[in-house]
């Protein structure tokens, strides 16, 4: 059985990942900033089958309660052994260009308090010597795109916090985690038009449950967009910067 | 998510999609009308609001409570018979009755009071439903159950959606002992077999339904398998696969046609060789055996085909029957499936029930456009001249004086119907 704790819980991907969890009878301690919709995900989890709930309101933004947080989760489970992070918005790149304050927003949302987050809970994972830690991350943070590279580079910036954390843990018997969505067909994204490439929540929910008790490094979901992002991160940057994407 | 009916006729041109999340949230903010929208699986225009919004309920799919002593369940409305499927059956309960396909919603299948094969022992969907929460777009909320708001439980279920959206609902569970079922397939050479066969098993066996050859004609008129089950004791059996077909494009043309069909009905009939076979059969091939094929809706081309289920009453019934497959083997526009039941005599909660005592006979036409209308209008003739009815959530052209004739009490519903709520069939049949 794992303890989970998961930030972000009320997104369409951690929703159902966590029902990934809850079928096979783990324990989920759920953060989220409405506590409605937390005790609802709660309430659902418990009849699928896990052994435990907790729930726990936060705005990551305030990162001075990030502890009690941490805490509280550990304590209503009876131990941690397994992080999810899974919060962030999809910034408005129009407006994060024309706005510092947006910019520094949405990178405190997306990269500073995931990584704020990481550091205590890495901490005490590598004191327990196990643990498991899976931040979901971005293809957008592979390469930065005119259409969001604001959002990318926060994403970047957790991808390259990951990718130290992971050989930093090694030896610690410590997994890091780094999920890389492509599209997924989620609340954030329910403006966009959707094609082929778009995926369900529910399967890269499995892709992220499989991933972490294989104990991967690097995972894209679907695996399809390894392939793509390959080509994207190697086109010639005097080739690329002439590309509208 | 896409705004469109089982039948694929008709297409929306313009709807304005919104999903629902929270059932705790009020209604988003939306112009002019809307109607709630589940999966999806209403075959003609009662799940279609052209020119207005779907309030799209599948992100509203939490189970709130299951007790596996009482077999209680409380869910959100969004939730789809096969998730109470793979969450119940293990531990010991199933659906107190089912429809064809377990793709549909819990408030879709209050708001059309589905049946199934039960019908003559379990009666429709809502004697199951202990209640339901109605949300209107006024913001206010109720608890709808047979004892608390009984009128607006009556006017919501089979209403169609009109009458707001139903967030949650608490179910009652039918205990099994496993997930098989019993089943004893009877061939049949004609309508006074069938009804014997019907009437001899009814006490006996808690599902009843039989398939017809529709492309039958002359002697043959009226053959078919006539199938009866209950649930077995056996606790184990080969399990089916869990691979599911499906068909993933839509053929320019649709392959079923008047040749296909005749050679696919007279290889059903005699598929089976003895008059009487037994088998031991687990659920899901049971009662969902088109749910294997994923959209099989598409083998119909980009014209769709039309649903046609209709009832008529005891007394009418063999005559009825007779003269609707007269008509339909004359026209050669035969279905692949012709689905024929006795309905029993419990009585239906809502309003607009479709169930009622009589034969429920259903059937799929590929849309050949004015032929295929036409014999529609046809069939219309003899259900309305026998005093029966037509099912709402499987139609997509019935005359408004038809329905009003088929459901003489559709004007009561009338001081329940949320103002800002509309469907496409509504407006068909009543404007």
């Amino acid at each position: 059985m794992r303890r989970i704790l998961i930030i972000g819980a009320t997104s369409a991907i951690a929703e159902a990942t966590a029902r990934e969890f809850a079928a096979r009878g783990d324990a989920l301690c759920l953060v989220g900033r409405d506590a409605g919709r937390l005790a609802a995900i709660a309430q659902d989890l418990g009849v699928r089958g896990a052994v435990r709930t907790a729930t726990a309101t936060l705005d990551v933004t305030d990162f001075a309660a990030h502890a009690g947080v941490i805490d509280l989760a550990e304590r209503e489970l009876g131990g941690l052994d397994t992080l999810l992070v899974a919060h962030g918005t999809l910034t408005d790149q129009a407006e994060a260009e024309a706005s510092v304050d947006t910019l520094r927003r949405e990178f405190d949302i997306n990269a500073i308090s995931v990584m704020a987050l990481l550091t205590p809970v890495a901490n005490r994972f590598a004191k327990q010597g196990f643990g498991s830690i899976a931040v979901i991350s971005s293809v957008a943070g592979d390469r930065g795109r005119m259409s969001n590279y604001v959002y990318g580079s926060a994403k970047a910036a957790v991808s390259a916090f990951l990718s130290g954390l992971r050989q930093r843990l090694q030896k610690s018997g410590v997994n890091v985690l780094t999920i890389k969505p492509g599209f997924v067909d989620t609340p954030m994204t329910k403006d966009f038009p959707k094609g082929a490439l778009w995926a369900k929540p529910e399967d890269v929910a499995k892709g992220i449950v499989k991933a972490i008790d294989k104990g991967r490094s690097v995972v894209y979901l679907p695996w399809f967009w390894s392939l793509i992002m390959l080509v994207i991160r190697n086109v010639p940057e005097f080739v690329f910067k002439r590309v509208k994407l | 998510m896409s705004g469109t009916s089982w039948g694929r006729y008709p297409r929306p041109a313009q709807q304005h999609l919104l999903m629902l999340r929270d059932r705790a949230a009020p209604l988003p903010p939306f112009s002019g009308s809307a109607l709630p929208h589940g999966n999806g699986r209403s075959y003609g225009d009662s799940c279609l609001n052209d020119g207005g919004t779907l309030l799209c309920t599948r992100g509203l799919d939490r189970f709130i409570a299951f007790d596996p002593a009482s077999g209680v369940l409380r869910c959100e409305a969004g939730v789809l018979l096969a998730d109470i499927l793979d969450l119940a059956v293990g531990q010991g309960w199933f659906l107190p009755v089912t429809p064809g396909t377990k793709y549909v919603t819990v408030g879709g299948a209050i708001a059309n009071d589905v049946h199934g094969k039960n019908h003559h022992v379990a009666g429709c969907f809502s004697e199951h439903v202990n209640g339901f929460e109605l949300l209107r777009s006024d913001g206010s909320r109720r608890w709808c159950s047979k004892t608390e708001n009984a009128d607006w439980f009556a006017a919501t279920v089979a209403g169609l959606g009109l009458t707001g959206v139903i967030t949650w609902a608490e179910l009652r569970l039918q205990r099994v002992r496993g997930p098989w079922l019993g089943c004893e397939t009877h061939r049949f050479d004609n309508l006074d077999e069938f009804f014997a066969l019907s009437a001899a098993s009814e006490r006996d066996y808690e599902y009843t339904v039989a398939w017809i050859d529709c492309a039958a004609r002359g002697a043959a008129l009226g053959r078919g398998h006539f199938i009866r089950a209950n649930h077995a004791a056996a606790s184990d059996g080969p399990r089916p696969g869990r691979r599911r077909l499906g068909v993933p494009l839509t053929p320019p043309l649709s392959l079923i046609n008047g040749l296909s069909l005749r050679a696919f009905n007279t290889l059903y009939f005699h598929r089976q060789r003895g008059r009487v076979s037994h088998a031991l059969s687990h659920y899901e091939p049971y009662f969902y055996p088109l749910d294997a094929i994923a959209d099989w809706n598409r083998i119909y081309g980009p014209r769709g085909f039309l649903q046609y289920q209709c009832v008529l009453p005891p007394a009418q019934a063999q005559a009825g029957l007779e003269e609707l497959l007269r008509r339909i083997a004359a026209s050669g526009s035969g279905s692949f499936l012709a689905v024929l039941k006795v309905f029993g005599t419990r009585p239906s909660a809502g309003i607009l029930s479709f169930p009622r005592p009589g034969a429920t006979l259903a059937l799929d036409f590929p849309n050949n456009g004015q032929a295929t209308f036409a014999l529609l209008d046809a069939l219309d003739e003899v259900v309305a001249g026998a005093g029966g009815a037509v099912y709402p959530a499987k139609d997509a052209r019935l005359a408004g004086e038809r329905f009003r004739q088929y459901f003489p009490a559709w004007n009561t519903l009338e001081p329940y119907l949320d103002p800002r709520f509309s469907s496409g069939f509504w407006r068909r049949v009543t404007e």
